[in-house]
């Protein structure tokens, strides 16, 4: 492990669809933070952020997994995750607490330390922290990128990862119509309204579709799950890779819902 | 007017299969956030208006009884009628009241939502007084004995060939389908009307404490033939319209037309004070204000009290991703959109209104184009709140996340979990790399593939990893 | 506020009943809600202040032009809201425009305020061309009117009018077309601007004179989108509207 540099310590938020769906994700923004020098760990003792309690009204259990998260980031200088969903919801702990609970000036300590991984590397860290690895790096594609809404509105993430992918060679952006518009996953809305969630993600596929793009990249693996089923069901060839797989360079892995065709091959 | 909230489900599953209203909707998509967004662009100010009105209408509510009482004060001294309606009950009963006392046997209507919320058409109708409705839009709904699906373009989801039947059937005029010749139609159908009438109800857009004045804001003007011919005239909104100035007023409509249409300014914008004044030739000689609450004032102290500073421009349903997607009726009453699924269950109760404040994905796209910053997202996830304590989800639901939560509370159990069922998906989904089919899931498979997980947990990976040393 | 000067506005009884109720209820529910005294003197001070200061919120900067860059906006964002200019020397060149107009348009009729400054003026041009001039209030049916207006703004290319004596409301509404006199002195940037002229006329030094019956603020003609979401115009007002610009 090279965790000799003295760069800032950094806890990882995996972010419980990264660690079930995605391992890939989380571990190029492990290596992205490395390479901008900092210390990774890894805290045992996270889960999941609490949104899916949070939204479905239970605000009892999202305290108490926001005392476990906060507990299991305690002390890191920063908290980064691949996910504007998952860290604007750390940003909103401090609501659940009473002001005089301990918890409440953790909670708000927290956010001003977590940050979502485009946003971390290009704001915090500064525009040039990593762009001489990312021109050695190439990806010939077409991509379009969507905007994830939690990223985009409560956090102001629009630019970051496309500055970002402007420095890796090859790379061409295709803006597709409606970008900032919600491709419906909403977490449990996408099964609470199927129809409704499946007319915004045909929506998206469509203006999706009527780019050149060959891959379609964002920076939250809720939507981008959304997107590639929906693309996938309708036998669209276009791939979807979470941003931080381009920009460290592992786009060696099938994208996601693709065939593993290494493993395909050994079987 | 009948709710059908319950019924949002199957309401917006008839409304996707409904081609008319999809082709309208699409056009609904395009039109107004299009010039919106021009307007917007136009006003470089237009943000820190944003931030002043939120906090105006902040300050308004914090006095909300104070700026009331001046405002009804300076009704009075101008020589027109303030009434208090606690309940839709309430305000009917009144109207019908002021309309019986000028023994009225037709009321012409300017558009206001308000007496949509109230029933009052129904209600005068039952009682002997025809109500008109002149607003384009709310005279080809009360043709076709239709209601509105969106606040300000109430006709929304019809399409010309509805408007050219429904003019046929009641016109007594040759068939028309250019869109022209139609309105020149109900032009000269609704003049009669607008002469006849005996009493003109209109709504308000705000009530001004300094003057006594209440505005409404139309590109008609069927709203200013209502309140100046007849003899009477009625205002109907709500209390919390209220503002304290002429200037601050000024500060709303600023912001009110652009988010709406996104029109620089609506083509009339017109205060009313108190009835005729001596010498004036025309102009109605009683002037009434009914001041309905149904359900506001509750709102005061509570989390709900930010929703008060609606100004019923309709921005957040013109930008809504799921209006788009499902129409105004699907949602089962009078306000429809973000700003109906939270004011909705407040009105009509959460045990009735609670589908609204689900449907919504929390996409924030409302809240970022609210003239006055309602958090919409957070109102409604309020109203969730309030039904999990009441225990009002569905069972399956409750049990679900009681399961769930069970687990992430104990990351180590939580590890078992995520591993089995990875290994399980990953079992299920063999080389193809995604699922058709998933039990429990079929809300997200039926209409999509559930992408398989690329490999075991990361966190599984990553303690091998920092075992051997692996990084690979 | 006596209860009893409410009482004697209400109409009936029943009706009397339910207000009265309602109105103990809403204020209630209000104060219960905002944790507030009636007899709060700090909240009771912040309103009597907001109210008697009138301020200004903000005003936008393309309100605030110079006096002759305020007259161009005013023209761009009128003719942007499909108004119809007409610039003139002087008021006295009106009955000609008038005339030329509604000939132009066929209009045989010609509904006029009765303000003096329109009173006054030599309407031969008019008599010539057999266009009969009226002073009343507009009815159905009738193709023109004339009205002074109060003020033009700038901001939005908006007209302000009010209702007097001279100046029946209906006739901004019913007719077909609607010729307004704007002098160019009566041009300001801002709403605020206008208000504060108006609040001057109108009261003068003393607060507790009221407002006309009606004040319109005019921007274009009528129009509607309700049908298919297409913008026709004319729909219950004047399908015209045509501004006289006097550059005096």
């Amino acid at each position: 492990m090279s965790h000799t540099s003295s760069g800032p310590r950094v806890g990882l938020f995996v972010t419980c669809l990264a660690d079930m769906f995605r391992p890939s994700v989380a571990f190029a923004t492990v290596q992205l933070l490395e390479q901008a020098g900092c210390r990774v760990e890894v805290p045992e003792r996270q889960t999941c952020c609490g949104q899916p309690a949070f939204n479905s009204g239970d605000r009892q259990t999202t305290a108490d997994i926001a005392r476990q998260t906060l507990d299991a980031f305690d002390g890191y200088e920063y908290v980064v995750a691949p996910s504007g969903s998952c860290i604007g919801m750390l940003h909103q702990y401090s609501d659940l607490f009473d002001v005089s609970d301990p918890y409440f000036q953790r909670a708000k300590s927290l956010a001003a330390r977590a940050h979502e991984i485009t946003s971390f590397l290009f704001d915090v860290l500064g525009s040039s922290a990593l762009e001489a690895q990312l021109k050695q790096l190439r990806f010939e594609q077409k991509v379009t990128y969507h905007d994830s809404c939690a990223g985009l509105r409560e956090l102001g993430i629009k630019q970051q990862p496309r500055q970002l992918l402007s420095h890796i060679q090859g790379v061409e952006l295709e803006e597709m119509d409606e970008a900032e518009t919600c491709c419906g996953f909403g977490g449990t809305f996408c099964v609470k309204y199927p129809e409704v969630s499946n007319r915004m993600v045909s929506n998206k596929s469509h203006n999706i579709s009527n780019t050149d793009a060959q891959t379609l990249l964002g920076g939250d693996l809720g939507c981008l799950l959304n997107m590639a089923g929906k693309l996938k069901r309708e036998g669209k060839p276009i791939e979807a890779r979470h941003v931080v797989e381009v920009l460290a360079g592992m786009t060696d892995t099938p994208a996601i819902g693709e065939a593993d065709y290494y493993r395909a091959k050994q079987l | 007017m009948q709710i059908n909230t319950p019924f949002f489900k199957q309401r917006a599953h008839d409304a996707l299969h409904d081609e008319n209203l999809q082709t309208a909707l699409a056009k609904l998509k395009t039109g107004f956030p299009e010039k919106r967004a021009i307007a917007v662009e136009r006003m470089p100010e237009f943000e820190a208006l944003r931030n002043q009105g939120r906090d105006l209408k902040n300050h308004i509510m914090e006095h909300l009884d104070l700026y009331l009482e001046q405002f009804e004060t300076k009704v009075i001294e101008n020589g027109g009628h303030v009434h208090w309606a606690r309940t839709a009950e309430d305000a009917n009963q009144i109207i019908l009241d002021i309309c019986q006392q000028v023994d009225a046997k037709t009321v012409t209507k300017g558009k206001s939502m308000v007496t949509e919320e109230i029933g009052l058409n129904d209600f005068l109708e039952q009682n002997g007084v025809q109500p008109v409705e002149t607003d384009l839009g709310e005279y080809i709904l009360q043709l076709r004995q239709d209601h509105p699906s969106h606040i300000i373009a109430p006709a929304i989801h019809l399409n010309l060939e509805d408007v050219s039947e429904a003019f046929h059937a009641h016109h007594n005029r040759p068939k028309s389908s250019d869109p022209a010749v139609l309105m020149q139609e109900a032009r000269e159908v609704l003049r009669e009307k607008f002469v006849a009438a005996d009493v003109g109800i209109t709504g308000a857009n705000f009530c001004v404490a300094e003057t006594g004045s209440t505005i409404i804001v139309t590109n008609e003007g069927n709203g200013d033939l209502t309140q100046t011919l007849p003899k009477t005239h009625i205002v109907v909104t709500s209390i919390e319209k209220v503002v304290p100035t002429l200037e601050d007023m000024t500060l709303f409509l600023r912001l009110l037309a652009r988010s709406a249409t996104g029109q620089e300014f609506s083509v009339y914008n017109t205060l009313s004070t108190g009835p005729r004044r001596e010498g004036d030739q025309d102009g109605p000689e009683n002037f009434h204000v009914v001041l309905v609450d149904n359900g506001r004032s509750e709102m005061i102290g509570t989390e709900f009290q930010e929703m008060l500073r609606c100004i019923r421009c309709s921005a957040c349903m013109n930008h809504c991703p799921v209006y788009g997607a499902v129409g105004g009726h699907s949602y089962g009453w009078v306000y429809p959109g973000p700003m109906g699924s939270v004011l909705t269950p407040q009105m009509i109760g959460i045990e009735q209104g609670g589908m609204l404040p689900n449907a919504s994905t929390f996409c924030g796209k409302c809240e970022s184009v609210c003239p006055v910053k309602i958090p919409l997202p957070k109102l409604m996830r309020h109203w969730r709140e309030d039904e999990f304590q009441k225990h009002l989800q569905p069972k399956a639901a409750r049990y679900g996340l009681a399961s769930w939560a069970f687990l992430v509370k104990r990351p180590a159990l939580y590890r078992c979990f995520t591993r089995l069922s990875n290994w399980l998906m990953r079992s299920w989904a063999g080389k193809k790399g995604r699922l058709s089919k998933l039990p429990l899931a079929s809300g997200w498979t039926d209409w999509r593939d559930m992408p398989a997980p690329q490999s075991q947990t990361f966190m599984q990976a990553w303690k091998q990893q920092q075992k051997t040393g692996d990084r690979s | 506020m006596s209860t009893d000067s409410i009482n004697a506005q209400q109409p009936t009884m029943h009706s009397n009943k339910r207000s009265q109720t309602s109105r103990r209820d809403i204020f209630n529910n209000i104060r219960r809600g905002l944790k507030a005294d009636s007899v709060d003197t700090q909240r009771q001070q912040r309103v009597t202040n907001r109210l008697s200061a009138k301020a200004d919120n903000l005003i936008p900067a393309r309100s605030q032009l110079p006096v002759a860059e305020q007259v161009a906006l005013f023209k761009t964002m009128a003719i942007e809201a499909a108004a119809e200019l007409i610039e003139l020397d002087n008021i006295e060149q009106l009955p000609q425009a008038c005339c030329d107009w509604l000939t132009q348009h066929q209009c045989k009729q010609l509904i006029s305020a009765s303000t003096p400054v329109l009173r006054d003026l030599d309407w031969e041009p008019l008599t010539q061309q057999q266009i009969n001039r009226t002073e009343r209030v507009a009815q159905a049916g009738d193709i023109a009117s004339l009205t002074t207006s109060f003020a033009g703004i700038a901001e939005t290319g908006t007209l302000m009018l009010h209702s007097n004596a001279h100046s029946p409301t209906t006739l901004n509404f019913l007719p077909d077309n609607h010729l307004v006199v704007l002098h160019r002195s009566a041009i300001v940037g801002s709403y605020e601007e206008a208000w504060k002229k108006l609040r001057q006329q109108c009261f003068g030094d003393n607060p507790d004179q009221q407002l006309p019956r009606t004040v319109n603020m005019i921007t274009g003609p009528s129009r509607s989108a309700d049908i298919e979401q297409t913008l026709q115009m004319g729909a219950h007002g004047p399908k015209a509207l045509i501004i006289f610009l006097i550059n005096d």
